[in-house]
């Protein structure tokens, strides 16, 4: 007995839907991953091990921490202020922070460039201080902390938005200050969702491309970024290690979506529940 | 158009939501289908209409074998928990809808024509132009029912129809959905939780448990001789006595009654609030009263009888009593049943 | 103390902090988020109306608006088809692996372009699983108009589907059944009685496609050859100006795709205040709130 259906379409939206995403998501992926297996163990490691290899992975994922770590900060502070308190352009604020998402990352790329190239409106200040960004891995941080923003706001920004009022009412009632409610009432509520948008944060910025290249100086082993390193084997005809290299990011990929929905799935439980 | 239920079940993954159900509701029939949740009578319904399939058995609209004909073409009006209007649409095009989706078409004038005779019947003239948010609850409920009516239907499935509302709109809308019901005659299932509800307004009441059916008959059958506990306790506020049967006789510590059916030995004797009465002097079970309630329109005594067993009953307000009194409860009805 | 809005204030209202907050929020903001965009305008005109005009009217540059342009006409709508037929598939029915195929669905949003183009490369390339079979047939993919539409489609591919997926599930099945019992149509329910009600946050996804097709840099670049003139996007076209020691043509070219960005934004604010997008989602799914009458 074939399954009968109440609703009907399911077997052309489920084929339309197989059938793109067996074409333009899981064939290069599986080529990729098949790619890098032909190499051999051996092979395979020796390039992914490579000095230069590791040099960047030290770059990007040290990058990446402190640019999660200064959004953890600054994208709580901007929810914060958004949600809690009314100012004159606040509605305007709360649009512009999708600029990072909205902006092209090489227009992103070339214009943190220019503001901190050493003659550029930040750059120089910056100098005179002593502060090298521009083609440094500070350049890094903040074109990571630039295109990452918005992760961390927009995921903390709902859930402090249904804050239920009661509870800092009854922290209050209770005889609690500010500071310990916001620590031990507000803080742990909060804490699944930003956890949640730390790790969304923290993927996108080990992928990133466009606007780090610009402003990276993209020296081999202390400013080049792992997907330039990809990107340069290709451009040098190296396919095998451009395959390992961006297996690596692949796996790294999986491991951090994992991470997310694992994440993602606390903070909704919360979130829920509130 | 009759309907027929042969041996109906359906297992949603391990759970048996219907086990084998087999039910016939006559032509122009008002049928409630009344259970717990969890006790598969909204799976029956959405199994008349189509909206789920039986996993086995057979579903018959008159002579025909509807078990297979899809929900599309299954004529039936079926009328949903939350109503389901569509939300864009105007309470007008919801009544509409089902009449311009039709294969036989009908003009613009006609359908017009019907929706203004729908809304007449359903007393919302005047609110066609009205989306569903702009109205109240009993007025959805009503719009609800005339787009399942606007189609013709066989046969009128209603989900829950008054969950949603609170209690005075719904007493409203169950008198006039009765009315309506012998306006037009039609077959008509519907599924409550509500005792009340379904002894108010049915023809029939079946009565679910865990996927079968227990009992099935007129309000005063099902109400004057449950064939079981589970139906005595589910119909209505019940206390329960141990009992001890010899020779046709069933003693309840005190008083003694007729129970020609039961063998001997334990039983359950069940009886509803107003199966019992007080004296403060004479014959029955020796009680000690703890609080009185007092409501509009009686007083309910709620006693613990010496023995221990917890007792709640009700009293014309006339009658003098209060917490700590001690009497005697007297039986004047009770259902009697062989102990679990 | 008495508070101008008449209830006790809430916990941060101190105004000391109040202020310091805001002060800092806005300083910050202003100048990792806002600066870039305004530099861009600066840079653009910095030598006149006239330079500015001369870039944008440069076929190479009309040519790289016209290739970003084509991709976006070409990945937009069938990543809207996808995303509409998927939101259906595993929202109004059950079957088994529905779970795993929204993961799979959303995979693109979290592997780095870079990595999607070299993915490319594999399958089309001349060292991968087609490529010499396409060679042979004639067939260019990569290095051509093709390739930045495949990579483009997987860089975007769930960008409509996650915001229809969420929503039609909160939505429930309630209204198709209902559509469906009155004699309605697949095609009929869906245009009828489901679009109407998905129709703000289907246009939400489409924008945010568009942005994304046509400001994506890292995919394409891998895969586009990097052709002057043949097969840059704006994107890239911007890099090789710049790269050319052209900083305003790159910033000229860069403002097109700021403004989109702008575009984007009102046209992300606008739709959000009709329901659309994650935050101001309706609880249709919930009975509806009793109107008195």
């Amino acid at each position: 007995m074939t399954r009968r259906r109440i609703i009907p379409g399911l077997p052309l939206s489920l084929g339309i839907t197989l059938f793109y995403v067996g074409l333009i998501i899981a064939l290069p992926l599986g080529a990729l991953v098949f790619k890098a297996a032909s190499l051999g163990p051996e092979a395979y490691w020796n390039i992914i091990s490579s000095e230069r290899a590791v040099a960047s992975y030290r770059v990007t994922v040290l990058s990446a921490l402190a640019a999660t770590l200064f959004n953890l900060v600054f994208g709580l502070a901007l929810a914060w202020v958004l949600v809690r308190y009314s100012f004159p352009g606040r509605r305007l604020v709360d649009a512009i922070v999708d600029l990072p998402f909205a902006l092209p990352t090489a227009v992103a790329g070339i214009a943190l460039t220019t503001l901190f190239a050493p003659n550029g409106w930040f750059g120089g200040p910056l100098l005179e201080a002593g502060i090298r960004v521009a083609y440094t891995p500070i350049g890094i941080v903040i074109a990571m902390a630039f295109t990452s923003l918005p992760f961390i706001v927009r995921t903390v920004q709902p859930v402090l938005e249904d804050l239920d009022p009661a509870l800092e009412e009854a922290a209050q009632s209770l005889g609690g200050s500010d500071v310990s409610i916001f620590w031990r009432v507000i803080l742990p509520i909060l804490w699944p969702a930003l956890l949640a948008g730390t790790s969304l944060a923290f993927a996108r910025s080990l992928g990133e491309f466009g606007a780090i290249i610009f402003i990276a100086g993209n020296q081999p082993f202390s400013t080049e970024i792992t997907a330039l390193l990809a990107f340069i084997r290709l451009e040098e005809y190296d396919y095998q290690a451009a395959a390992a290299i961006a297996s690596v990011m692949l796996i790294t990929a999986f491991v951090m979506l994992a991470v997310t929905n694992l994440m993602q799935a606390r903070a909704l439980r919360y979130t829920a529940r509130t | 158009m009759k309907i027929a239920l042969k041996n109906v079940a359906k297992t949603f993954q391990t759970f048996r939501a219907v086990r084998g159900v087999s039910l016939e509701i006559e032509s122009g029939e008002l049928v409630a289908l009344l259970g717990p949740s969890g006790s598969g009578k909204t799976t029956i319904l959405r199994m008349v209409a189509g909206l789920e399939y039986a996993d086995e058995g057979h579903i018959f609209f008159g002579e025909e074998d509807a078990t297979d004909i899809p929900v599309a073409r299954r004529g039936v009006g079926f009328v949903f928990q939350h109503y389901a209007l569509f939300p864009h649409m105007t309470v007008g095009e919801n009544i509409a809808f089902g009449m311009k989706v039709s294969k036989n078409k009908r003009s613009k004038a006609e359908i017009e024509a019907r929706v203004g005779e729908l809304l007449r019947l359903v007393k919302l003239d005047g609110l066609q132009g009205r989306f569903p948010n702009q109205i109240s609850g009993g007025q959805r409920q009503r719009v609800a029912l005339a787009r399942a009516l606007a189609v013709d239907p066989k046969v009128l499935l209603l989900d829950e129809p008054f969950g949603a509302l609170d209690a005075n709109v719904r007493r409203e809308l169950r008198r006039w959905l009765r009315e309506i019901h012998s306006e037009l005659g039609i077959t008509t299932l519907f599924v409550t939780h509500d005792q009340e509800e379904a002894l108010d307004l049915a023809d029939r009441v079946v009565i679910l448990d865990e996927g079968r059916i227990v009992q099935q008959g007129t309000p005063e059958q099902v109400t004057r001789s449950p064939n079981s506990s589970f139906v005595m306790r589910f119909l209505g506020d019940t206390n329960r006595l141990g009992a001890s049967v010899a020779n046709g006789m069933a003693d309840l510590g005190g008083a003694s009654i007729a129970a020609p059916a039961l063998a001997d030995g334990k039983a359950d004797a069940y009886l509803r609030p107003s199966d019992l009465a007080w004296s403060a002097t004479g014959g029955g079970i020796p009680a000690s009263v703890e609080r009185v309630l007092d409501r509009p329109d009686s007083r309910r005594v709620i006693a613990v009888t010496d023995a221990g067993d917890p007792l709640e009953f009700d009293v014309a307000p006339e009658v003098v009593v209060r917490a700590g009194d001690r009497g005697f409860v007297q039986i004047t009805r009770a259902q009697l049943f062989a102990a679990e | 103390m008495h508070h101008a809005t008449g209830r006790p204030p809430r916990v941060g209202d101190a105004p000391a902090i109040r202020r310091t907050l805001i002060g800092l929020v806005l300083i910050t903001g202003a100048l990792l988020i806002l600066a870039p965009l305004v530099v861009i305008g600066v840079q653009a005109f910095s030598m006149g109306v006239g330079y500015f005009g001369a870039t944008i009217a440069h076929p190479d540059t009309r040519h790289a608006i016209f290739l970003t342009v084509a991709t976006a006409l070409i990945a937009v709508p069938v990543n809207t088809i996808f995303g509409v037929a998927a939101a259906w598939a595993v929202t109004k029915h059950d079957f088994r692996g529905r779970r795993f195929l929204i993961v799979i669905i959303e995979i693109p949003f979290s592997i780095s372009p870079i990595v999607a183009g070299v993915a490319y490369l594999f399958v089309y390339g001349l060292q991968g699983l087609f490529g010499p079979a396409l060679q042979s047939a004639d067939i260019r993919i990569l290095f051509a108009l093709p390739g930045i539409m495949l990579a483009s489609m997987f860089v975007t591919a769930p960008f409509v589907a996650r915001e229809l997926i969420p929503l039609m599930q909160a939505q429930g099945r309630d209204l198709e059944e209902a559509a469906t019992s009155l004699g309605a149509s697949g095609w009929r329910t869906f245009f009828s009685v489901t679009l109407p009600n998905i129709k703000w946050a289907l246009l939400y996804g489409v924008v945010l496609c568009n942005a994304r097709v046509m400001g994506e840099f890292g995919a394409v670049s891998v895969v586009s050859g990097n052709i002057r003139g043949q097969t840059n996007t704006l994107p890239l076209h911007i890099e090789l100006l710049y790269h050319d020691y052209n900083s305003v043509g790159a910033f000229a070219a860069a403002s097109i795709l700021a403004l989109l960005a702008v575009v984007t934004i009102i046209a992300k604010v606008l739709l959000e205040r009709q329901g659309a997008g994650r935050r101001s989602r309706p609880a249709l799914a919930a009975p509806i709130v009793e109107a008195k009458p």
